[in-house]
């Protein structure tokens, strides 16, 4: 069984995309299912500092995925939790072996896409240009720069934003501890999709899509922020 | 509201730290990836942390050896405990010889509020580096470790230094820098003691190292009869091999220089045969929680040569500037040091750990996962009791799926007065893709 696993903001606010990445893994000939009884990584209370309360989130969900072959992710942030931070929350615990074992066959949407299956989407008839805005941990924990870019480019026509690496401001839990400075952090977001004349912006982080799309409609910036899913689907 | 958010709202009132701390930031970043241009620079920062964890495994063993050095050649070694020890010593020594110093920049000086201590007993303290003496003047503490000044416009600068001059300068920056030098320059020649800070400290041969763009460290240790430095005691490397890796890592880090414009090595106090120099030389060897650090999970951060680099790249500190994390190091160094050295735990927290730092430090200090041992840390005994309960009911809740069902749907459709969901709706929207 391929687990697709929506995350915890793809059920609360992106289902979407969750559905959009489910329609890109038929496409590319992979059968997918929902895990049930799957909720979040943890990621909220592991970057919080409360170590228990992530693991037993966590450990709910890996036994959910326990029997996958593999776990697909559409959220490069909760992917790197899983992938890099699952093994410290288990270690010395029970479970250790299994969030090991799960750790190394999950992997975030585009990277199994890219990587594992090797597809790219069809070329379409009609290409729109498109942005892409890294995510922080996809980039600089599981160093997924291509991957992302590879399916983009394939639909689109990918025009690089000025600083895509530089984060939005989301952050978790930082979003409402520091609303004001994370605020600010997509206000500097917006101002490089803007300089870059983006007319729809795309990232692989529904946490993401949410700072930045959140900010954009309440200050009326005129981008569309969506997630990679989204727009590949669109395409096909 | 907490102290980071609070310091962090004034600095975001603040337009004109809004229009510059971002711009030279960003100057300061794509200098140091020029810099590093043509260069295979991951394995030099593997070298530079090497050469780091090296001095800070043996810090007793070469603190020993560099004060044995020290000492044969005729400086005045105090080992300082406390920040307070510190400055008082310094204090005892300046007012020895008179009233007035000239300083040329130190974050250890900063760190325990020497200016204070010596202003408190009388004595006239000249900053000396074109920065950090516009802050100076400004009464306000350095808003970045290598450009103390980062936040101020040439404007704000001729409003403070015209009425020093006591006559118009005019906005352009080379004139407000030859008022700056003339100003100094009589203050150099005057003033009997120059402080100064250390960049790095050569166990093997008792050297002191000043990385300079001014050439000020070299005249505040060189003209007056005496000089004090002051060091952090981690500031110590084992050999001049250790200080040829780190010298062009720390200069191309902080500002994308193969070398600064001046790099002073001190060996002592002016020897008979020396037509120049100090006649008395003093170097203050600071703990203050140092040494308690190095017994913890957090001794890399003692790694840190202080170059900048990990604020330049970090997009809180573009917001909001290094005051705003309330002590006298900001950015993600800070946001580790502070809760470290000077007790703000909360400050763990004022990252949105996007792991941009961790790609630029020159030594390799993992400041992200520092940054979540903090968070750990506080979780642990510095979180409230109201964070407490909503983490524990949030991991009862999504434990079990149905509850989780029920909540993501809930949260998808919340709205009005819900205190968290407020902090996000003031100035987002909440949009949901169903």
């Amino acid at each position: 069984m391929v687990a697709l696993f929506p995350t915890c903001l793809g059920e609360a606010l992106n289902r979407a995309a969750v559905r959009d990445s489910a329609r890109l893994l038929t496409a590319a000939g992979v059968a997918s299912e929902r895990p049930a009884g799957a909720t979040c990584c943890g990621q909220p209370a592991w970057n919080s500092g409360f170590v228990r309360d992530a693991r037993r989130v966590a450990r709910r969900t890996l036994r959910a995925l326990a029997e996958a072959e593999a776990v697909i992710v559409p959220a490069g942030s909760c992917a790197a939790m899983m992938r890099l931070h699952w093994p410290h929350l288990f270690h010395g615990e029970r479970d250790q072996a299994l969030a090991e074992r799960v750790a190394a066959r999950t992997f975030e949407l585009s990277q199994y896409l890219v990587d594992e299956l090797g597809w790219r989407p069809p070329a379409p008839a009609n290409r729109a240009e498109v942005s892409y805005h890294d995510s922080c941990h996809m980039l600089r924990e599981l160093r997924l720069h291509d991957q992302p870019r590879a399916l983009l480019a394939a639909v689109a026509d990918l025009r690089e934003l000025p600083r895509a690496d530089r984060c939005c401001g989301f952050g978790g839990t930082f979003s409402v501890r520091y609303p004001d400075v994370s605020t600010a952090m997509a206000d500097d977001k917006l101002a490089s999709a803007a300089t870059a004349g983006a007319v729809t912006l795309a990232s692989a982080d529904p946490g993401c899509v949410m700072q930045i799309e959140g900010r954009a409609a309440r200050t009326g910036a005129g981008v569309r922020v969506v997630h990679l899913a989204t727009v590949v689907a669109e395409a096909l | 509201m907490s102290g980071f958010e609070a310091r962090s709202r004034a600095a975001l009132a603040d337009p004109h730290k809004r229009a510059n701390v971002p711009r030279f930031a960003e100057k300061a970043a794509d200098n140091r990836v020029r810099g590093f241009e043509g260069i295979d620079v991951d394995a030099l920062r593997t070298a530079g942390e090497a050469a780091r964890s090296r001095a800070i495994a043996d810090l007793p063993a070469l603190l020993d050896s560099l004060q044995a050095k020290l000492e044969a050649a005729g400086v005045v070694v105090h080992r300082a405990p406390t920040g307070a020890d510190a400055a008082r010593y310094v204090t005892e020594v300046v007012l020895r010889h008179g009233r007035m110093v000239v300083k040329s920049k130190s974050m250890a000086s900063e760190e325990i509020g020497l200016n204070e201590r010596l202003e408190a007993a009388g004595v006239e303290v000249v900053e000396t580096d074109l920065g950090e003496f516009i802050v100076q003047t400004a009464g306000e503490p350095p808003e970045h470790i290598i450009i103390p000044a980062i936040h101020k416009t040439t404007d704000q600068v001729r409003e403070l230094f015209e009425p020093l001059a006591g006559r118009p300068i005019g906005d352009d920056p080379a004139d407000l820098t030859a008022f700056a030098r003339a100003h100094l320059r009589e203050r150099f020649l005057e003033a009997p003691v120059g402080i100064t800070g250390v960049n790095f400290a050569v166990a093997e041969t008792g050297t002191i190292v000043l990385v300079t763009n001014e050439g000020n460290g070299r005249m505040c240790s060189s003209l007056p009869r005496v000089h004090i430095a002051v060091m952090g005691m981690e500031r110590v490397v084992a050999d001049l091999a250790d200080l040829a890796v780190l010298l062009p890592l720390l200069t191309r880090s902080g500002t994308g220089q193969k070398i600064t414009s001046y790099v002073t090595m001190l060996n002592g106090p002016r020897r008979r045969e020396e037509g120049d120099g100090p006649e008395e030389m003093h170097v203050v060897i600071l703990d203050n929680g140092r040494s308690r650090v190095r017994e913890t999970p957090y001794r890399s951060v003692l790694n840190c040569i202080r170059c900048g680099a990990c604020q330049n790249v970090c997009p809180v500190y573009r917001q909001v500037g290094g005051t705003a994390y309330g002590w006298v190091y900001g950015g993600p160094i800070g946001a580790v040091l502070t809760p470290l050295l000077h007790g703000d735990q909360e400050l763990g927290h004022a990252s949105s750990l996007c792991a941009a730092c961790d790609d630029v430090c020159p030594v390799r200090i993992p400041l992200h996962e520092l940054l979540l041992g903090l968070r750990r840390d506080r979780a642990a005994d510095a979180a409230g009791p109201m964070e407490r309960l909503a983490f524990r009911l949030w991991s009862f809740a999504w434990s079990r799926p149905w509850l989780f069902r029920l909540s993501v749907r809930l949260a998808g459709r919340a709205r009005g007065p819900v205190p968290l969901l407020r902090r996000w709706t003031r100035t987002r929207d909440l949009e949901v893709h169903r």
